[in-house]
């Protein structure tokens, strides 16, 4: 009873409404937890931008989506001309489209980047697994988002890439083809799977891409940032208890990434401005015609972030294990952490072998990149076919040469040159 | 004034209780689930937009290719001359499966050409591979295709290849040959695609 009383009168207490709300919602325990008392190595450098960057992003991708919700209508019949209308009839429609267009593509160019910082600094090592592993998911969810909104301007891009991404379920032995004729919800791509696709684009993945954003921050945050470096901040604590080598988050990263916004707003801005198209790799010429069921477009080639993977499905001369290639090019990512068993996380103590692979790596994903945008013409597929191996070789080796790797001995401090 | 609490907890009654409550849970939940799989499906409406196309073939000149559209897809129905016939003997070496033994399509057209008449080659026009709409590419020696192209159709998007009867060549993406659709000729001219010869009761 007596505890019932302090309660009571713990509540009846007068304050501010800061501490009002406080006694109700742990508001400063959270801010504090995530924000203000959350020590972030001091070394941070430039690739560090691209995870807040990203979340900028999404906040783009939200709101310019929700806008253009208000004027696109999803059906065959009338998704296309609704597209032109934004364009030229709606105030300031031009500028919202171009900015989610040019979203989607600016989101793939960070999370790219971000994800090579996460490979080269080790970030995907224990303790960080979960980090990695929900941060895939989020790539893959986001795969689906951008393929499912490149459907709804209903132009002959749309329609053929639709096509052969949903006939890729119906390589899949026995149940493949009803599969695919489930996800259509017809026997052809049609109004029934543009509507679907429009429902799952502004409600449902964006719902899953949240909760997984909100997830891959907390378990960050649970076991806390890497660094250039690689090395465990919370391994040297100063009389306080807090990291000697760790700075609150905010200020001193929220007004880091501020100067990082900024920058990348300029860019964004130049290109929605001055390149829209992206040079047609952000908007393809063919998806400004309306779609047409008969006539597949003379070269087609997805949207440029997902060439490097598209490149490896046309390098293999067989239907279901062209699949299975580009399916295991994105699921071998999921297994980094355990593939790579050096115990030192980042590239700058890291031996000659990791630094080779991770170059031909990074060259093989760059060069199937510009190999998928092509067509296919012997000489490229053999090409493709020689970086596809360089791609799956990287995590054949990975594994057996990371355990004898001749590493040079990590500090225990962090630094700010290497 | 703290009291203990004091609460007897039969565990072997509480597990048998949730487990007994988890199985009928997930059951429920399997029910749940199916009508909202179930949606996905075609519906009623997309079933019935399966009626057959008619294509009156009396002007389609010797060489020339018309697409219709048959329940959505493209259908093709080419007029082959006799060069274009003569290719086909020549090329089997190279086919992936040139007595169309894994491929789609009726009885009747299990033969050399494909078609019910040699020079009649009724297709649907959509690659084996990933579904792309192949490009018709008649001329042999095509400058894209190389010097041994006999002629035949290409997919622009993963560069299948198939010979004027819509066999598939070997070394390419696409699986099985092209799919023909059941069809039949109502007159001469009047071919009907969509429906075997029985069922519209002439042959």
């Amino acid at each position: 009873m007596a505890e019932h009383n302090s309660h009571t009168s713990e509540f009846e207490k007068p304050g501010t409404l800061l501490q009002w709300l406080d006694k109700r919602l742990p508001l400063v325990e959270t801010w504090n937890e995530h924000v203000g008392q959350y020590y972030a190595p001091k070394n941070f450098n430039f690739w560090y931008y691209f995870g807040s960057l990203a979340l900028l992003v999404l906040v783009n991708q939200f709101v310019t989506g929700i806008w253009l919700t208000m004027s696109y209508k999803p059906s065959a019949a009338e998704a296309f001309n609704s597209i032109e209308y934004i364009m030229r009839d709606v105030e300031w429609g031009w500028l919202i489209r171009y900015m989610h267009s040019t979203g989607a593509s600016a989101f793939f160019i960070v999370v790219y980047l971000h994800m090579f910082r996460g490979i080269m600094y080790g970030s995907y090592k224990q303790p960080r697994e979960l980090v990695w592993i929900i941060g895939m998911l989020i790539f893959l969810v986001l795969m689906g988002e951008a393929f499912m909104g490149y459907l709804l301007p209903w132009g002959q891009m749309s329609y053929w890439g639709a096509q052969v991404i949903i006939s890729l379920f119906g390589a899949i032995p026995v149940v493949g083809p009803d599969l695919a004729t489930w996800i259509r919800g017809d026997y052809v791509i049609s109004d029934a799977t543009l509507n679907r696709f429009f429902a799952l684009h502004v409600i449902a993945l964006p719902l899953v891409l949240l909760i997984l954003v909100f997830l891959h921050i907390v378990a960050l945050h649970r076991v806390g940032s890497n660094n250039p470096d690689g090395v465990d901040i919370k391994k040297v604590k100063g009389p306080d208890g807090t990291p000697l080598d760790g700075i609150p988050f905010h200020p001193y990263y929220s007004v880091k990434d501020t100067v990082g916004a900024v920058a990348f707003a300029f860019l964004f801005a130049v290109i929605v401005f001055y390149f829209p198209e992206g040079g047609g790799f952000f908007l393809e010429s063919p998806n400004f015609e309306p779609a047409n069921p008969l006539k597949t477009p003379p070269h087609i080639a997805p949207v440029w972030y997902f060439t490097p993977f598209y490149a490896i499905l046309r390098a293999i001369p067989d239907k279901f294990f062209g699949v299975v290639a580009m399916g295991a090019a994105i699921g071998v990512l999921f297994l980094l952490p355990w593939l790579d068993r050096c115990p030192v996380r980042s590239i700058r103590y890291r031996g000659t072998s990791f630094k080779l692979l991770l170059t031909m790596f990074t060259v093989s994903f760059l060069a199937l990149g510009y190999l998928g945008t092509q067509p296919a013409t012997p000489t490229l597929t053999k090409l493709a076919q020689l970086f596809t191996a360089g791609y799956f070789l990287f995590f054949i080796l990975l594994p057996f040469t990371s355990k004898h790797e001749q590493c040079k001995p990590v500090p225990t401090r962090v630094t700010y040159h290497g | 004034m703290s009291e203990t609490k004091t609460v007897e907890v039969n565990l072997k009654r509480r597990r048998m209780l949730v487990a007994a409550t988890g199985v009928m849970g997930a059951t429920a939940a399997t029910f749940l689930a199916t009508p909202f799989v179930a949606s996905w499906q075609p519906s009623e409406r997309a079933r019935a937009l399966g009626a057959p196309v008619d294509v009156d073939i009396s002007k389609l000149a010797p060489g020339q290719l018309v697409t219709v559209n048959w329940r959505g897809k493209p259908v093709w129905v080419l007029h082959r001359t006799e060069e274009m016939l003569a290719t086909l003997p020549k090329v089997e070496p190279h086919l992936r499966d040139p007595e169309s033994n894994e491929s789609v399509q009726p009885d009747y057209c299990k033969n050399r050409h494909r078609s019910i008449k040699p020079e009649i080659f009724v297709a649907v026009g959509v690659c084996t591979h990933l579904g792309c709409s192949p490009l018709f590419k008649p001329e042999p020696h095509d400058a894209e295709l190389g010097s041994d192209w006999p002629g035949g159709f290409f997919c622009p998007c993963h560069g299948s290849r198939f010979d004027l009867a819509g066999r598939v060549f070997k070394s390419v993406p696409a699986p099985i040959n092209l799919e023909i659709p059941p069809h039949h000729y109502r007159i001469d001219t009047l071919i009907r695609v969509g429906e075997d010869p029985k069922e519209g009761g002439q042959a």
